[in-house]
């Protein structure tokens, strides 16, 4: 009866820090639901081995209604941080920001400054996508040897959160086999890199991670 | 009458052509020489899936999201053990380990610096049971190997109840080239 209640307690505890959702879908107060939230980040080898994928995406839970009016804020910039020394500071990075329905790529370039102020670096590399419609097929970019997307996709993210929610409301005392992926059905605005391994250290391991920033 | 009529159209338009230069004069030249001036500070960040929603106490969430990962580790990496061993009872006495091998300090310490960590040399993944930590791919079932990394203790059989959440997979089929994520629904 005991361990019961302190399981039930731990189970509690560990659903009240997971039900703020899932990857990093409405995280934090100062982001959640507005156009800087980031909802998810992936690096992965791309279908060219010697490339690497950076994905972003942004502004979770879209319904298909809601993601036909959904668009990138011009306001906010998208930076994918490459730490290739691993001293967990950004060697390189590529910024991506909206304007006039493109979304413009700069870099992958040494930033003067790193931290959390940043400017746009006109001087980098410079590539641009149109961004895709809502229903149409994926514009692609290819130049400089690199790739760009940028639009509504499926949320590549799953995950059984409605139990999660059972689970809060005392109503079930563990996952369902199987579950049911809570984001099916619902949509991000993406932002997809691909980039040769080349541009981004060649070699070894990199840390990397993405950040959302407001032009104040 | 018509010459006035050509002097004036004449005048209307020299004026037009002065006055939007006067306005362009007044934009400045940030407007001219840029189209993406300004400074742009950090709202949000991410590395690794789930770390700030599960590790971070409700009251630091966005000052984890706007601290360098460089400082992370040691601005956060207590409060990620502490809520941890809170968390699960597969770290709750101090010899406990995870399926990697990492005991409560250590995993957390890992966590704590939320990167991504990505090999440039071969298969990039979150975890595939012989990969660790080389990527993320979109097909990774990242939330079950978080909940056995936490939950399933050193062998990934500790409380089956609330180590997976069987959905494995995504509702839409991945493409196998760029843009790679499926079309919206």
């Amino acid at each position: 009866m005991k361990k019961t209640k302190i399981l039930a307690a731990t189970i509690f505890t560990a659903i009240i820090g997971l039900i703020t959702i899932a990857a990093d879908h409405i995280d934090a107060p100062a982001a959640r639901g507005t156009s800087a939230d980031i909802t998810d980040f992936y690096a992965f080898q791309g279908e060219d081995t010697n490339n690497l994928v950076f994905v972003a995406n942004v502004q979770g839970l879209l319904s298909p209604t809601a993601t036909a009016t959904a668009s990138f804020d011009e306001n906010v910039m998208v930076e994918f941080n490459i730490d290739t020394n691993n001293d967990k500071v950004e060697d390189l990075v590529i910024q991506a920001i909206p304007k006039d329905g493109k979304m413009y790529f700069f870099g992958p370039f040494a930033p003067s400054l790193t931290g959390l102020n940043s400017t746009v670096n006109e001087m980098a590399t410079k590539n641009e996508v149109a961004i895709s419609a809502y229903g149409s097929s994926a514009t692609i970019a290819n130049s400089n040897g690199m790739k760009f997307f940028a639009g509504p996709r499926d949320d590549p993210f799953f995950m059984d959160f409605a139990q999660y929610g059972a689970i809060i409301g005392g109503t079930a005392s563990g996952f369902n086999n199987p579950g049911a992926d809570t984001f099916a059905g619902t949509n991000v605005l993406s932002i997809v890199v691909e980039v040769p391994k080349s541009l981004i250290g060649g070699s070894g391991t990199i840390n990397t991670w993405v950040e959302s920033k407001v032009k104040q | 009458m018509k010459i006035y009529k050509i002097k004036y159209l004449a005048i209307a338009f020299l004026s037009l052509i002065v006055v939007s230069c006067n306005n362009n004069d007044d934009d400045g030249m940030t407007e001219i020489t840029s189209d993406f001036s300004g400074t742009f500070v950090q709202k949000d960040q991410m590395g690794r899936p789930a770390v700030n929603t599960v590790f971070v106490s409700s009251a630091s969430k966005d000052a984890f999201n706007t601290t360098i990962p460089s400082e992370q580790g040691a601005l956060f990496q207590s409060m990620f053990q502490t809520n941890l061993m809170g968390l699960s009872p597969a770290f709750a006495n101090a010899d406990d380990k995870n399926a990697l091998g990492l005991d409560a300090a250590t995993f957390t310490g890992l966590l704590a610096t939320d990167v991504l960590n990505v090999s440039l040399d071969g298969k990039t993944t979150f975890y595939d049971g012989t990969n660790v930590l080389t990527g993320r791919a979109l097909a990774d079932d990242v939330i079950t190997v978080e909940l056995l990394l936490i939950f399933g203790g050193e062998d990934f059989t500790e409380n089956a109840a609330f180590s997976d959440d069987h959905v494995d997979a995504n509702d839409k089929v991945f493409l196998t080239s760029f843009p790679y994520l499926a079309t919206a629904w």
